[in-house]
């Protein structure tokens, strides 16, 4: 089997710095690294379930309603995963709150969906999704780690920068607000977009 | 197989909704009862946090049952009351505090109507907590509109029905960081020994922007960078704390009988002391 099936979405065709696909949701629950762990995980299992899914019944799809079908297949994967995060683990599911409902809408499952499952075989669909899922994973954690930091002075919610550092305690320092909203995610974004580009010189127009 | 014909589309698309809807029903209501417990747990713990209990909640192996073992022990009573102050049947545990807002909203204080239609629907909820110490404190809701959703909170007075004990504060969305600090400790710990009457005057808690007056005992600082959420917050205490106002001056009347009944009762019980030693 190709083993760039699994690579490429990874890194040379992310789903987010390079087919800037599930932008909305990687602004949205970045802010603290414990809901984006639990976002990127959900989404990796919802698009490796679903790709697998609609694969394993390509051939049977009637082609006037696929989209349709496709959308209830990932629909169902969503909904599973919403009712078993609220059933254990509450907390999480409440920071998350509507973005795993918008997992639906997410354009990494259905463009994947649409470009890879409806062609090939159930298990390199499976990895194919499981990779793009974790493509957008990698670089929601990479942003959750820099905004958590940075805006709370935290990771994982475990105080990192020592609390005498901070003005309110005679020290020199301050958190910054501007990381825990969504522009400074869209910068940060921005930044990794500009890293990988500079890297991978085929991406850039000429 | 033509996988094109009208038929076949038909069946398919039928086929397919219907084991969807099959299996999604049945997960549903598998995990429901869990996800309910959740959804209480959150409450009771929500209502405990709010008088400073339960604080080692998130260490806890078992929290659902931590949760509920505090409530248990602490929470002796709850019961509705309505815009009098009267105790009326129903749960408080249960309330619907949203569609309890939804009238006190309409409330105004300095309206010429005849508002009673409205106050005569209210039922809010009351839950006394009998502390380690034998003091009772009595928690009471709140509930309202924040910048992005609902914002609510628990306020527990003192018996005298006056003297905040502890409050906390919680948000669905507002914005990390800025309104979402509502939520700390560190904001709902100011309103601890603040008072909502001026005498016999209901105040309700200010909170001011830029910095409360320390010594006012109706006032709390606002968060910083988060003035909507803080109006909204001031809002509703200001409306539910004054929806309580009637349960407010009837407990402490009754309080006040009660002290008086004790001691105009307790020089008897002496004298019998004294008539059975003679």
């Amino acid at each position: 089997m190709d083993k760039n099936i699994f690579i490429k979405p990874l890194f040379t065709a992310n789903p987010i710095t390079v087919l800037v696909l599930g932008i909305c949701s990687a602004l949205a629950v970045t802010a603290k690294l414990q809901p984006a762990c639990i976002m990127a995980l959900s989404v990796t299992i919802v698009t490796g379930c679903s790709s697998f899914l609609v694969s394993l019944i390509r051939n049977t799809i009637p082609n006037r309603i696929r989209i349709i079908i496709q959308l209830v297949v990932v629909a169902l994967f969503v909904i599973l995963v919403d009712q078993i995060l609220k059933a254990y683990v509450y907390e999480i599911s409440k920071q998350l709150s509507v973005y795993v409902g918008l997992i639906i809408t997410n354009c990494i499952l259905m463009g994947r969906i649409e470009a890879f499952a409806l062609g090939n075989k159930p298990i390199p669909s499976f990895i194919d999704g499981i990779a793009n899922g974790m493509g957008y994973g990698i670089i929601l954690i990479a942003i959750a780690f820099v905004r958590e930091l940075l805006g709370f002075g935290t990771l994982f919610g475990h105080q990192i920068i020592p609390l005498s550092w901070y003005a309110s305690n005679g020290g020199f320092y301050e958190n910054n607000g501007l990381f825990s909203m969504a522009p400074m995610a869209l910068i940060l974004v921005g930044i990794v977009v500009w890293i990988q580009r500079s890297i991978q010189k085929d991406l850039q127009e000429k | 197989m033509n996988t094109n014909n009208n038929l076949y589309t038909i069946v398919y698309a039928t086929l397919m909704v219907v084991a969807t809807a099959a299996i999604l029903a049945f997960v549903s209501m598998a995990l429901k009862e869990r996800q309910q417990k959740n959804i209480d747990m959150e409450t009771q713990l929500s209502i405990l946090s709010s008088v400073g209990l339960a604080a080692d909640a998130n260490g806890a192996s078992d929290k659902i049952a931590y949760v509920q073992g505090e409530y248990d022990k602490y929470i002796t009573d709850s019961y509705l009351v309505n815009y009098k102050g009267e105790t009326v049947p129903g749960d408080a545990f249960t309330a619907a505090l949203k569609s309890q807002y939804e009238l006190i909203k309409q409330l105004d204080p300095k309206s010429g109507e005849d508002q009673t239609a409205i106050k005569d629907q209210i039922q809010i909820p009351v839950f006394e907590c009998t502390l380690d110490s034998g003091e009772k404190v009595y928690i009471v809701a709140c509930y309202g509109t924040g910048l992005w959703g609902p914002i609510w909170g628990y306020i527990g007075f003192k018996s005298d029905f006056n003297t905040i004990y502890g409050a906390m504060f919680a948000h669905k969305g507002e914005t990390p960081g800025l309104g979402a600090e509502i939520a700390t400790p560190k904001f709902g710990d100011q309103f601890k020994g603040k008072s909502i009457f001026d005498g016999d005057t209901f105040t309700s808690i200010a909170i001011v922007k830029g910095g409360a007056d320390k010594d006012n005992p109706h006032e709390v600082d606002a968060v910083s960078g988060g003035t909507i959420t803080s109006n909204a917050l001031a809002l509703a205490i200001q409306q539910w704390l004054g929806s309580y106002e009637g349960f407010f001056k009837l407990s402490a009347e009754k309080a006040k009988l009660q002290e008086t009944a004790v001691q105009e009762s307790a020089p008897v019980e002496t004298n019998e002391v004294e008539s059975a030693e003679n």
